[in-house]
């Protein structure tokens, strides 16, 4: 095992990146990116990572050398956030459609306007359906390991999608936190050699990116949704390899103090260890409470999330984005339709929080708990909006 | 082609819609888009080349044997440019169909 030091999460993940021997890293060096691509620069420009290093003029420039990068054969990372993934989207499906394996740090903030700089998941919510997978880190730690796990799923050859690793912005991409270290000998023993299922070269000649015509989109577009689906083996194995090499141990579905529950808050992301201290405080108070945290966005680990759900009387979600105009928030949806055919299933409750940054205290948690469990409707709320 | 496109099953493509037979385009016969068709006129011809030089697929090339310009009218869509640029007027363009 690896030593423990306290180091701002961007940093940490910069150098698990580096560990990953990651052949090239490309992005765009502006705001709204982090630290993860400045450190990765200095790795390289100091010799301490043999990786090339692309500054693009622009994130979707980023994401299209990504691209090639991964169709040439190469361990492929990079890293944005908002508007720099705004600007990406086009190449974003792009990546998953061809099946092109590499690694996002993608460090969750509003998008505009109003300009913000500040955390919530409408970023990631914009791209949910480009057909990458998606997993949420909680604190650093899980930060750091998720970045190995990325790269040994993106590049499974039964996988070969593209891994967003969303990691909430400011309240964890600047944050110093204790985070144990891999060692090397662990990362080479974690990660193989990418071995792409077809890739540019002049010895085996493929062409990429082709047009598709009426007669056979469709079926390129069942067979990405199947082998999507189908990754959560992959995801499930190479976590359990995880907690045999680090002792952590991941799910796609955590849970926290949900025996006897009544009551579920569901969240994803950093919120979960605020939500985690509302249920302690709500249990010291005899409440029926427990926390459902997803780390698996996409794919959506439904059969997982049904078993969770089905015993409460009511789930409340934590959502951090919005869809305007819809019926609800994103994963107030998604939850909504996994269990509306379910015989017995709880009232799901949207409680939008901490939009562009606006603070979640635990009070804050237990105030929407109480909220929802007293509401007649099942709209959605934008939690402490003024007026 | 293995198989006529409209024939492959979901499970049978190609990874992310990798082409692994390369140059297969050479399968999909864009004549028939064709609504217009050029007549080469083989008397008013000066062997410029400039038509083969000009045609944005690959519809038209020398015969050397015969001296004197073919067409593969599988892949001509009949865009004109080879009449347009022909500096001689040996280039018809007709309806198709006439």
């Amino acid at each position: 095992m690896g030593k423990r030091v306290g180091i701002e999460v961007s940093i940490a993940a910069a150098e698990a990146v580096g560990l990953c021997d990651t052949d090239v890293v490309a992005a765009y060096p502006i705001t709204p990116q982090t630290h993860v691509v400045e450190h990765l620069s200095e790795m390289v420009a100091n010799g301490h990572l043999d990786a090339e290093f692309v500054p693009v003029e622009s994130e979707h420039s980023a994401m299209s050398v990504c691209c090639g990068s991964a169709a040439a054969g190469a361990r492929t990372f990079t890293a944005t956030a908002s508007q720099g993934l705004a600007l990406m989207a086009e190449i974003v499906f792009i990546a998953a459609s061809m099946r092109l394996p590499m690694v996002m740090f993608l460090s969750n903030r509003a998008l505009s306007a109003p300009l913000s700089i500040w955390n919530d998941h409408s970023d990631t919510m914009m791209v949910r359906d480009a057909g990458w997978i998606h997993v949420f880190c909680e604190n650093g730690q899980e930060v750091y390991d998720a970045v190995f796990h990325a790269f040994r799923v993106a590049e499974d050859p039964k996988v070969s999608l593209p891994v967003m690793l969303n990691v909430d912005g400011f309240t964890l991409t600047h944050v110093i936190e204790p985070i144990e270290f891999w060692t090397k000998e662990m990362a080479a023993k974690y990660l193989p050699r990418f071995k792409p299922l077809n890739r540019l070269h002049p010895d085996k000649v493929v062409s990429m990116g082709a047009f598709g015509m009426p007669e056979i989109y469709l079926e390129q577009k069942m067979a990405h949704d199947h082998v999507l689906i189908q990754s959560k083996d992959v995801i499930l194995k190479a976590w359990e390899e995880l907690g045999q090499l680090t002792g952590r141990h991941y799910k796609p579905v955590e849970t926290y103090k949900v025996e006897g529950a009544e009551t579920l808050i569901f969240a994803m992301g950093s919120i979960c260890e605020t939500a985690s201290m509302a249920v302690d405080h709500m249990r010291e108070q005899g409440k029926k409470v427990g926390l459902v945290k997803l780390r698996l966005w996409r794919p959506l680990p439904m059969d997982d999330i049904r078993k969770v759900l089905a015993p409460a009387k009511d789930v409340v979600v934590l959502d951090r984005s919005m869809s305007l105009g819809a019926a609800n928030a994103p994963v107030t949806s998604e939850l909504r339709a996994v269990m509306y055919h379910e015989p017995q299933r709880p009232k799901i409750h949207c409680m939008i929080a901490g939009l562009g940054g606006r603070d979640v205290t635990p009070d804050d948690v237990s105030n929407m708990v109480d909220m929802a469990l007293s509401e007649s409707t099942y709209g959605y709320h934008l939690y402490g909006v003024r007026g | 082609m293995t198989k006529p496109m409209d024939q492959i099953n979901w499970q049978e493509v190609e990874p992310g819609g990798v082409i692994t037979e390369p140059g297969n385009a050479s399968c999909y016969h864009t004549g028939t888009w064709r609504s217009e068709k050029p007549v080469y006129l083989e008397e008013k011809c000066i062997r410029c080349w400039r038509c083969y030089i000009m045609c944005p697929d690959a519809a038209i090339s020398p015969d050397y044997e015969n001296n004197r310009m073919v067409w593969n009218y599988d892949y001509c869509k009949g865009c004109g440019i080879c009449s347009y640029e022909c500096p001689v007027d040996a280039i018809e363009i007709v309806e198709e169909g006439e």
